[in-house]
């Protein structure tokens, strides 16, 4: 049986909050950057979602069936997509329509709320399967949280919504001896099977591809096609797990990223015992190996893998509990501006900034972080969640 | 090694952050093997002696013999008040002249400076005399006594620095704590910026007390990058006692507490207590200290009409710090130019949330303080307003905040010290 290599990138841009004053709480109602996002938006698709798109999509015309990827698109960067580049969006579509690619489900915001409510959690889920069967014309049938957030009792309810795959990281805490290279199913539900990411090639294109102190700088395609290759000597699935925007956003086009996008899928159909399939062909085919025992939430962030990137301090949990007061009110409010404006705040990357975990070397927690320290983004943000509350009708 | 050490004011009698500064930084130097001879105009005798031995220059004899006397003015002629430089002399006439002068001179030391002299050791009218005066008996005590490095504490005992230096041919390190432009602004006196030059150029390293004073000795003073190196100042709490206080109000406080003088940013601090009052009365601000800008900020207050709930109480000492640190919800330094700046860390060691200015050394080393320009007004009152209102705010500014300020000891600081030492005496070997 042939070996599989899966790859899935990730697409989201949050809606950044502009500097909202609290003189400005209970009289201006306007609480997004639309400039930064609307330049952000219009650069990342420039840099990254158009050009990749053109590559992946002539991938798939030249391999003619046998190159195929996943993506997850957030709801809220599809709204900016709609919004600040519709091209982007239009290139996405055209990806769509060749049935190489697979579209994943996600929480809509891009929110955290597989950690406080089931209800709410599922609620986001089935806003995003409609966003994804709007644009993309497919119902998802894998499903990806959050920053790859994923415990047990997160997996049993993304099982009981339907799903059949989820993915999540391969954190090393949990895996122990164990390989990320097969495929497991969630300790509850063994009806879920679960994809790992493989951290170690997965960042060696994320984060290393232009590093040249990096003592395998230059990265060729042919190395790295030689890499998955040894690892799937023995092992079933290499699972490549990123952010999109590492095409050319985080490793610059000059750093040869985008010739590495298109040799390396031939460097890897050369191997005669490999092939690339999608998430949900891939669980479908290999048989599963273990249950996989997750008490706490991992997740890819930081070398910790959990979540206390985005709720480890005494700022973001109070930011998070306060957030999550008024969602029962927002929802029954039957006031669409509000409901709008409350999921652009769930976006997991108002937390992110937040983060005091890395004063020193806050490299990746800078990209994109529009404040100096985590107090500003904390102080913002609760004026914009002070704001909002107010607007709240009270039953 | 063993260091001569020229400052200003020494614990327990001091006027501003520079004796304290002093005195951590010679107690840290001792644990780690560092004598310092510390030299000081006024002693009085009650100084804590345990890490240094401090010599009283009033106590000490300029010089004894004319020949002595002959030796130090040759060496410290740059100290002459006297200018040789007359127009339309020939050569023969000029050295004429210079031999007078010097006979006139050497009179005049002799009357002034045979007999020890009485330094009042404060911030006088005579303050330039007493600068020029402490760097004769400084040669004398460089003379008399054996050290490796001499190291002199801002533009006052500069003078003192390079006459030592002069007469002992050991490296001088000088420690910026303050400059003319944080004390005057861009107005500066260039009576004393020349000194600072002076004692900069002569030194063989240079110490400044943030990356900001660094920034401005590099660019003010044009001084070789490459010379000039930040050590932060430290601070260590003696005593930590957190009272209790019952209060008068049920508002919360913001308190402002420095001399209020154009350099501490008063006038921000007021506009941001308007900008706050607007949106909660809830709140009351106090401005605790003195200075040059004293009236005209009561009269900002009054005119803004937000002097119910703002308060003034003049200059606090002692126990009042300590009191006003206990009552305060928020502290705020909404400083211009501040080299360092010590009274935020005393208020988050006392638990109060404090803000700063982005132009303050100490934001340099504070993660857990909030950050904003001074000159921000809007910034500083959501900031104000942040602490107020989100309580996990104050918590983790103060949790992370006491950790912070405990973890900024004299010995750090006086190890990079003693390699600043090192570096200068091996290359004089």
């Amino acid at each position: 049986m042939k070996k599989t290599l899966c790859l899935y990138f990730q697409v989201h841009q949050p809606y950044r909050l502009r500097q909202y004053r609290f003189f400005d709480i209970g009289k201006n109602h306007d609480y997004f950057d639309e400039f930064a996002n609307k330049t952000i938006m219009a650069r990342v698709a420039s840099r990254c979602y158009i050009p990749a798109n053109r590559i992946i999509l002539d991938l798939i015309r030249e391999y003619n069936g046998a190159f195929k990827v996943a993506y997850s698109i957030s709801g809220i960067a599809l709204e900016q997509m709609e919004q600040f580049a519709p091209r982007a969006l239009e290139s996405f579509q055209e990806l769509a329509q060749t049935g190489q690619v697979e579209f994943l489900a996600e929480t809509y915001s891009h929110s955290l709320s597989s950690l406080i409510s089931p209800r709410k959690f599922k609620d986001q889920i089935k806003v995003h399967v409609k966003a994804v069967e709007k644009y993309f014309g497919q119902k998802p049938k894998a499903f990806r949280n959050t920053e790859l957030i994923y415990s047990d009792t997160i997996g049993e309810m993304v099982a009981d919504m339907g799903f059949t795959t989820m993915l999540t990281e391969g954190a090393r805490h949990i895996l122990g001896w164990k390989s990320p290279d097969y495929l497991y199913v969630n300790a509850l539900n063994p009806k879920l099977k679960l994809l790992l990411r493989n951290f170690r090639l997965s960042d060696d294109i994320a984060f290393r591809f232009s590093d040249n102190k990096w003592a395998d700088w230059p990265l060729t395609a042919e190395k790295y096609a030689g890499w998955i290759a040894g690892a799937l000597e023995k092992d079933d699935i290499v699972n490549i797990f990123m952010d999109y925007e590492s095409f050319g956003e985080h490793q610059p086009a000059s750093s040869g990223i985008f010739n590495f996008l298109k040799a390396m899928p031939g460097m890897i159909l050369n191997h005669t015992n490999l092939e690339i399939l999608t998430p949900s062909q891939a669980a479908a085919k290999h048989q599963p190996i273990a249950p996989l025992n997750v008490p706490y939430a991992i997740s890819w962030a930081d070398e910790e893998r959990d979540i206390s990137a985005w709720l480890g301090n005494e700022l973001q949990s109070e930011a998070f509990q306060n957030l999550y007061k008024i969602e029962d009110l927002v929802r029954q409010s039957n006031d669409p501006d509000l409901q709008r404006d409350f999921r652009r705040l769930q976006a997991s990357d108002h937390f992110y900034y937040m983060c005091t975990k890395f004063f020193s070397d806050g490299d990746v927690h800078k990209y994109f972080n529009p404040y100096d320290t985590p107090y500003e983004a904390f102080i913002n943000y609760m004026n914009v969640l002070s704001d909002i509350t107010l607007r709240t009708p009270k039953k | 090694m063993k260091v001569l050490m020229f400052g200003w004011e020494f614990p327990p009698h001091i006027s501003g952050g520079l004796g304290t500064a002093c005195d951590g930084l010679t107690r840290g130097l001792a644990k780690h093997q560092v004598r310092v001879l510390f030299v000081m105009p006024s002693a009085s005798g009650d100084e804590d002696q345990s890490a240094v031995r401090i010599i009283n220059a009033s106590d000490v004899t300029a010089f004894q013999t004319r020949k002595e006397a002959r030796e130090l003015l040759e060496k410290v002629q740059f100290l002459k008040v006297t200018s040789n430089l007359i127009p339309y002399l020939g050569p023969d006439e000029f050295e004429e002249q210079v031999d007078l002068e010097r006979e006139k001179e050497w009179n005049e030391f002799r009357i002034s400076f045979g007999q020890k002299f009485k330094f009042s050791g404060k911030y006088g009218s005579n303050l330039m005399e007493e600068v020029m005066r402490y760097s004769l008996v400084a040669s004398a005590i460089a003379r008399q006594n054996e050290f490796d490095v001499i190291h002199a504490h801002d533009w006052l005992t500069y003078m003192a620095g390079i006459a030592a230096k002069r007469v002992s041919g050991k490296p001088l390190v000088v420690h910026v704590h303050a400059t003319e432009f944080d004390r005057s602004g861009e107005n500066i006196n260039t009576q004393v910026y020349d000194l600072e030059k002076r004692g900069m150029e002569a030194a063989d390293r240079v110490i400044a007390v943030s990356n900001l004073t660094r920034n401005i000795v590099i660019n003010n003073y044009h001084i070789d990058p490459s010379k000039v190196f930040t050590v932060h100042n430290a601070v260590d709490f003696s005593t930590v006692e957190n009272r209790e206080i019952t209060r008068g109000v049920p508002e919360k406080i913001v308190t402002f507490l420095g001399r209020i003088t154009f350099q501490k940013g008063p006038e921000y601090f007021i506009e941001a207590a308007y900008k706050v009052l607007q949106k909660t009365k809830d709140v009351r601000f106090v401005m605790a200290g003195s200075g040059d800008l004293f009236n005209r900020a009561i009269r900002r207050v009054a005119k803004l009409g937000i002097s119910s709930h703002f308060h003034f109480t003049g200059f606090l000492r002692g126990e009042d710090v300590k009191n006003m640190f206990a009552y305060s919800d928020v502290y705020v330094m909404p400083s211009v130019s501040e080299p360092f700046g010590i009274s935020p860390l005393e208020a988050m060691k006392a638990n109060v949330p404090t803000i700063i200015s982005k132009q303050s050394g100490v934001a340099e080393v504070l993660h857990h303080a909030i950050k904003v320009d001074f000159w921000d007004v809007n910034a500083l009152a959501d900031a104000i307003y942040g602490l107020l209102t989100y309580p996990a705010l104050s918590a983790m500014t103060v949790r992370c905040g006491l950790e912070e300020v405990n973890a900024l000891k004299w010995d750090n600081a006086a190890l990079k010290v003693k390699q600043i030492y090192e570096s200068v005496t091996e290359e004089k070997l």
